[in-house]
C-alpha cells in the first residue's frame, strides 16, 4: 500500500473483501478505545498507561495474521494486538485502572500477561517455543517489544538463544523511533534493527509498519516458516508513536511539533480507510456502523470495569505460592484484623 | 547405598526425569561435559539434547527461557554455575519466576528449580564463593533450599523439582563430596519448608544451614567436653521459614545463637533473630548472637580461612552466649 492508500499492483494479500474491511474495524476500534483510556485518564478514572496511537497498523495487522493458538508476549503498548486477538477490552482497562485481575488471561487465549521490564519477555518466548517444539506442538510463538528493548541484554540472550535452537519464533520490534525521549539513533549504531537479526544467524525484515497489509503479508509469512522448521524471524515494524510515551510523559520536550505533524499526516487507519475507499470497500454508513459498534462495545467495558470491586486483601495474598505458608497467613490475618477494628 | 552429595543429586536428577518427561535440563556446560561439578553426568547419554539442553552463556535467558517452558508446563531443572554469577539472572528471577503466578492470577506458574553451587571453602577464584541467599529470603514468591546431607539432598531436589513454586536451590560446594551418606535408591521426599534438629541439646538453639551444618556440629563435639549440650537445628529450608520448630526450640533452651556464612548485615540471621524476639522475647535467658561471615568480600584462596565461621569460631560464640 502506498503512503496514499493506493494499492501497490502484485503485492496485495489475498484477503476477501469482508476482512479487508474487518481489519479497518479493528483499527478503527483500536484507536477510539485508547482514546477512551486517555479521557478516562484525563478524568481521574483510569492510572498511568501507555496509549497506543499510531500503532494500530502495526498491531492489528500483524496479530491479524495468527492462528488461534499460537502465542503471543506482547509488550506494554499493544491495545491493538490485545483488540484483534479478542482479549476483554474490560480487562485491559481493569489493568490499566490498577487491578491485578485485568492479567488473568482468559484461558482461551495463548497470550502472556505484560511484562513491565523492556524486553525481559523475549527470553519466555523463546523457551515457550522450545518447549513446544519439545511437545511437538505446531503453534508458533510472538513477542513484540519497542525499539528501546533492541539495547538491553534479553534482547540480544533471546534471540541468539532462537537462533542457536532454531526456534519458532516471529519476534516483531514496534519501532516507533523513541524509547520515551531517546531517539532510535541514540539507541543503535545500526542503520536498522531489523539488520541485528544477521548477527543471530536468522533472517531480519523491515517493513513500514503504518502499512497494515505488509504488516500482515510479513507477518504471516514469517509465521509460516516458522511453522515449517524454518526459524526465527525479526519483523522491523518501522512506524511512529503519535502520542506520549505514558500518561505521565510531555513528549513535546523531546521532539517537535512539525515531526509530530509530518507522521500525523501517515496517519495508518486514514492510510487503510483511503484504500478501502479506493477498492469500494469503504462509505459513510460502513463507518458509521463501526464507529457506533466499538463505541458501544467500549463503552461497556469501561461499566464492567468500573463496577469491579477492587481486590480483597486475601486477593493479594493467596496467589504468591501455590499454598499460603504459615507466615503469610499470619500477616492477612493481622490485616484482616485491622479492616475489621479486630484485635490489636 | 553409600553416596555423597554429587552422587545424591545427580541419582535425583536421573531418577526424576525417568519418571517424568516434563522434567528437562539446561544450563552451561550440563549436556556433553556432565557439569563442571559433573552434578548431570550420564544425563545427556540417557535423555538426549531436547532434555539435557547445552545453553549458549547467558544466565538471563537460561532462567528466562526456563520460565517460558515452565509456562508450556514442563519442568525445567536450571543450572547456573556458580552462584556469583546468578546476578545476570536476578530480573528474571525477581521479576518474573517469583511473580508470574501473582501476575497472572494464577494462570501461570513457574515451576522451576534453579541449582547453583554456592559457598566458600574450597579455594575458588574470585565469584566463585558467594553466599547471598538472603537476597532471594526476601522475594515473595521463590523458595529458598540448602542441602547439608546427600540423603537431604536428594529428597530436597525431589521435593523441589515436584513443588509448584520456582525453587531456588543451594548446593554447598564445600559439602559436595565432603562425604558419603547411606541414600535410599528409591525415590522419596524431603519436605520443603520443615527444619529438622540434628542435634538435640540444651541451655542454647544453634541455627545453621548448609555448609554451616557440619561446621556447628563440630563445634557442639568440641564443647561438649567442657559439659555443654547446644541443640543444633538445620533450617534446610530458607525461604518458607520454618519458624515454628526454632520458636519451640529457643523456648525450650531459652538461647538463640545463628550461625551463617554470609556477611552479618542483613543476612538471614537478622530475620531469625528479629521474629524469635518478636514471638518468644521473655523466654530468652540471654541476647540473641550471631557468628557469620564479616561485611567483608569474599577473600580469594589465601585469605578464606579468617572469612567464614569455623567450628572454633562457633565454639566460642557457644560459650559466650553461655556465659551472658
Amino acid at each position: 500500500m502506498a503512503e496514499d492508500g493506493r494499492a501497490v499492483k502484485g503485492r496485495e494479500p489475498e484477503l476477501s473483501p469482508s476482512d479487508l474491511r474487518k481489519l479497518y474495524a479493528l483499527m478503527v476500534t483500536t484507536r477510539a478505545a485508547d482514546l477512551k483510556a486517555l479521557n478516562l485518564q484525563r478524568q481521574g478514572r483510569m492510572g498511568t498507561f501507555a496509549p497506543s496511537l499510531g500503532h494500530e497498523a502495526c498491531q492489528v495487522g500483524s496479530a491479524f495474521a495468527l492462528q488461534p493458538k499460537d502465542w503471543v508476549f506482547p509488550y506494554f503498548r499493544d491495545l491493538g494486538t490485545y483488540v484483534t486477538l479478542g482479549f476483554p477490552l474490560k480487562n485491559y482497562y481493569l489493568y490499566w485502572m490498577g487491578n491485578e485481575e485485568g492479567m488473568r488471561i482468559p484461558s482461551d487465549l495463548n497470550i502472556f500477561p505484560i511484562s513491565v521490564p523492556v524486553g525481559s519477555q523475549l527470553p519466555h518466548a523463546v523457551g515457550l517455543a522450545m518447549a513446544l517444539r519439545y511437545k511437538k506442538d505446531p503453534a508458533v510463538v510472538v513477542a513484540y517489544f519497542g525499539d528501546g528493548a533492541t539495547s538491553e541484554g534479553d534482547f540480544n540472550e533471546a534471540l541468539n538463544f532462537a537462533g542457536v535452537f532454531h526456534t519458532p519464533n516471529v519476534f516483531i520490534c514496534f519501532n516507533n523511533q523513541y524509547a520515551i525521549s531517546t531517539p532510535v539513533h541514540r539507541q543503535t549504531a545500526a542503520k536498522t534493527i531489523a539488520e541485528k537479526a544477521a548477527a543471530f544467524g536468522f533472517e531480519g525484515i523491515r517493513a513500514d509498519g503504518n502499512d497494515v497489509l505488509a504488516m500482515y503479508v510479513l507477518t504471516k509469512g514469517a509465521l509460516e516458516k516458522a511453522r515449517s522448521g524454518g526459524g526465527p524471524t525479526l519483523i522491523e515494524a518501522f512506524t511512529y508513536r503519535l502520542g506520549n510515551h505514558t500518561t505521565s510523559d510531555d513528549a513535546s520536550r523531546y521532539r517537535s511539533e512539525t515531526e509530530v505533524e509530518e507522521w500525523a499526516r501517515r496517519d495508518p487507519v486514514e492510510r487503510f480507510r483511503l484504500y478501502l475507499k479506493s477498492k469500494g470497500l469503504w462509505d459513510k454508513a460502513f463507518e458509521e456502523g463501526i464507529q457506533k459498534e466499538a463505541e458501544e462495545q467500549i463503552n461497556k467495558a469501561v461499566e464492567a470495569a468500573e463496577s469491579t470491586p477492587a481486590p480483597r486483601p486475601e486477593d493479594l495474598f493467596i496467589s504468591t505460592y501455590k499454598e499460603m505458608t504459615p507466615e503469610l497467613n499470619d500477616q492477612l490475618s493481622d490485616l484482616q484484623d485491622l479492616l475489621k477494628g479486630g484485635p490489636r | 547405598m553409600m553416596l555423597n552429595m554429587v552422587q545424591a543429586l545427580n541419582q535425583a536428577m536421573h531418577q526424576e526425569m525417568e519418571r517424568d518427561d516434563k522434567v528437562l535440563v539446561l544450563g552451561e556446560d550440563v549436556g556433553v561435559d556432565g557439569g563442571v561439578f559433573r552434578l548431570t553426568n550420564g544425563l545427556l547419554e540417557k535423555f538426549g539434547k531436547e532434555r539435557v539442553i547445552d545453553t549458549p552463556l547467558a544466565e538471563s535467558a537460561i532462567v528466562g527461557t526456563a520460565i517460558g517452558m515452565a509456562a508450556a508446563g514442563l519442568r525445567p531443572i536450571a543450572e547456573i554455575q556458580f552462584m556469583g554469577f546468578i546476578y545476570l539472572a536476578m530480573n528474571q528471577i525477581i521479576s518474573h519466576a517469583a511473580r508470574l503466578r501473582n501476575r497472572s492470577r494464577g494462570r501461570f506458574s513457574v515451576p522451576i528449580v534453579i541449582r547453583t553451587p554456592y559457598g566458600a571453602g574450597v579455594k575458588a577464584l574470585e565469584h566463585h564463593s558467594e553466599s547471598t541467599e538472603a537476597l532471594f529470603c526476601q522475594i515473595p514468591g521463590l523458595k529458598v533450599v540448602v542441602p547439608s546431607t546427600p540423603f537431604d539432598a536428594k529428597g530436597l531436589l525431589v521435593a523441589s523439582i515436584r513443588d509448584e513454586d520456582p525453587v531456588i536451590f543451594l548446593e554447598p560446594t564445600r559439602l559436595y563430596r565432603a562425604g558419603k551418606q547411606e541414600v535410599p535408591e528409591t525415590l522419596y521426599e524431603v519436605p520443603i519448608g520443615k527444619a529438622k534438629i540434628v542435634r538435640e541439646g540444651e541451655g542454647v538453639s544453634v541455627v545453621a544451614w548448609g555448609a554451616m551444618v557440619p561446621v556447628v556440629e563440630q563445634a557442639a563435639e568440641t564443647v561438649g567436653q567442657s559439659g555443654l549440650f547446644p541443640e543444633v537445628i538445620d533450617l534446610r529450608t530458607l525461604a518458607p521459614l520454618d519458624r515454628q520448630t526454632v520458636l519451640d526450640s529457643v523456648k525450650r533452651t531459652g538461647r538463640l545463637l545463628i550461625v551463617h556464612e554470609a556477611p552479618k548485615t542483613c543476612g538471614l540471621g537478622a530475620e531469625i533473630a528479629a521474629f524469635v524476639a518478636e514471638k518468644a522475647m521473655f523466654q530468652l535467658e540471654a541476647p540473641i548472637l550471631r557468628v557469620t561471615a564479616p561485611d567483608i568480600t569474599v577473600p580469594l584462596a589465601k585469605g578464606e580461612d579468617y572469612y567464614y565461621p569455623s567450628a572454633e569460631r562457633v565454639a566460642r560464640g557457644i560459650q559466650r552466649i553461655m556465659e551472658l
